[in-house]
């Protein structure tokens, strides 16, 4: 039972990104992304862990897409016909993650590691938040200095002149 | 009854199949019916009388309009966006609906030496002796409500029309901006509960106060947020009739205007039944009458209040409403949350 889910929502998730991907239209690629984003949700649910899979929801497919959404609506971005395509200055970060992505993939493939199985009963949040804040307590930290930083920049670049 | 289907008896199965039917029956009625009662309630209010003629004091007047949307010429503006004016409907309102799989409506009932819990995304564990639900129900019903949103704004930007566009920014800001104060506002009650699990919460509160009573400035907070979540009045302002025609769904007609209209009364019930579950004792109530009479009772009563202040209070301005949610709920769940804190740890 498990294994036939996974398999429909893993076709479900490559299938959306690879839509969210080629599609032109702005908007629609975000619903294809929001529709993949959910599927990998629940693939994150059924291996044990169902609080990354509702904070999956509400922090990817439910603040940041809408996010994205509000951008797009309100810069008018929402115009295919209008898009250009980038230039080979545009194209070489792109290009280097995606070999980094791919040869991760490839070296896993390769290595022939064995798949982590599921853990027998689902992490509870009191798990989830003694292991995110007691044993990654300083990585967490590091992230939401970083968000800081963002913020800050964010403000200075749209301050009154 | 001795068939297995995976592990799990036939039982299992037909008892999950006929919770979710009973309760989607049950709310897509109690949404039909809070359609009549809110024009009934507003009317008597207001000293009128409400819809009189389909029927014994207008009692089939949600099948006359039912009917009457159903028959209705759709109309698709030509220069909208099809694909997302086509979705948009349905992405408001299936999570409308769906929110109900984790809200549990009963006491645990024995059919034919099976134990069945009354909420539909939970089972009895024989081995425990004990209800085994979604650990992180809440939090899947604030995911739920971050996924309307959806539905909105692409209804307002597909639409291609200034109102629409108007409504959907606004409301997509507005939700946003209020989601966050009643998630704020619930983390009072979990650190009450020690639980994300509505099963837990309504237990815990059985053993003592109901959290309406130990946490009442959340109890508030969060009623109030969530009506400005799901655009009712006073906090209605992306469908302004007086500045925006209907907001996002002006260029909806026929079906696709019904589920808009569903949805918005789907997520007033869902709202009402979240808040019974998590501040107002669930389905708890004096033992005389059975569990979900109590859950339903206290169900309509919050839907009650609902329209008594759609009917009592004006709308408000759209910067009144963001200072409102940004500048006072917001501190005032953070420091709910502290002084919370203090009083648990000491």
């Amino acid at each position: 039972m498990e294994s036939a889910l996974f398999y429909i929502l893993s076709a479900v998730t490559v299938t959306g990104t690879a839509f969210a991907i080629t599609e032109k239209h702005a908007v629609h690629a975000i619903v294809y992304l929001v529709t993949s984003f959910f599927a990998l949700a629940v693939i994150f649910f059924l291996l044990g862990a169902p609080v990354v899979a509702i904070f999956e929801v509400i922090i990817y497919a439910g603040a940041i897409m809408v996010l994205f959404l509000f951008v797009i609506m309100m810069l008018d971005l929402g115009h295919p016909e209008r898009a250009r395509l980038p230039g080979i200055r545009e194209w070489w970060p792109a290009l280097a993650l995606g070999t980094v992505t791919l040869a991760s993939a490839l070296a896993l493939v390769v290595s022939r590691a064995p798949a982590i199985s599921a853990p027998g009963k689902a992490i509870g949040v009191k798990e989830f938040a003694l292991a995110l804040f007691g044993k990654y307590g300083v990585a967490v930290e590091v992230i939401s200095m970083q968000l800081l930083f963002a913020l800050v920049g964010a403000l200075y670049l749209a301050r009154k002149r | 009854m001795g068939y297995e289907i995976l592990g799990l008896p036939m039982a299992y199965y037909i008892a999950m199949v006929l919770k979710v039917l009973v309760v989607f029956v049950f709310v897509l009625l109690t949404v039909a019916y809070s359609t009549y009662a809110e024009r009934k309630i507003i009317g008597h209010m207001q000293v009128r009388l409400g819809p009189m003629r389909t029927g014994w004091h207008g009692l089939l007047q949600p099948i006359a309009d039912g009917v009457k949307l159903f028959f209705k010429e759709e109309i698709i503006p030509s220069k909208a966006d099809k694909f997302a004016f086509l979705i948009a409907p349905l992405i408001a309102l299936v999570p409308a609906f769906i929110g109900f799989a984790v809200i549990p409506f009963g006491e645990t009932i024995e059919v034919g030496g099976y134990k069945i819990p009354l909420q539909i995304a939970a089972y009895y564990d024989t081995a425990s002796g004990q209800v085994v639900d979604l650990n992180v129900g809440v939090l899947y019903i604030l995911a739920l409500a971050s996924i309307g949103v959806y539905g909105i704004v692409l209804a307002g930007w597909s639409s291609n029309s200034k109102y629409s566009l108007l409504g959907g920014l606004r409301s997509s800001a507005q939700m946003i901006s209020y989601e966050l104060a009643a998630g704020l506002a619930i983390i009072s009650v979990f650190m009450l509960s020690e639980s994300l699990s509505l099963q837990k919460i309504v237990a815990d509160q059985a053993n003592g106060a109901w959290y309406a009573f130990k946490q009442p400035l959340a109890f508030i907070l969060f009623f109030i947020c969530s009506i400005a979540e799901i655009n009712r009045t006073p906090f209605d302002l992306p469908e302004a009739e007086t500045e925006l025609v209907s907001g996002f769904c002006t260029e909806y007609s026929s079906m696709k205007y019904a589920m808009f209209f569903m949805a918005e009364y789907a997520n007033m019930v869902t709202v009402c039944a979240v808040t019974t579950t998590l501040f107002l004792g669930g389905w708890h109530g004096p033992g005389f009458l059975p569990g979900w009479f109590w859950f339903v009772a206290k169900v309509y009563f919050l839907i009650f209040t609902c329209m008594w202040i759609r009917a009592t209070y004006p709308r408000y301005r759209y910067d009144q409403l963001m200072r409102l949610g940004w500048k006072v709920f917001l501190p005032l769940t953070l420091i709910n949350i502290v002084v919370t804190g203090i009083i648990v740890s000491l």
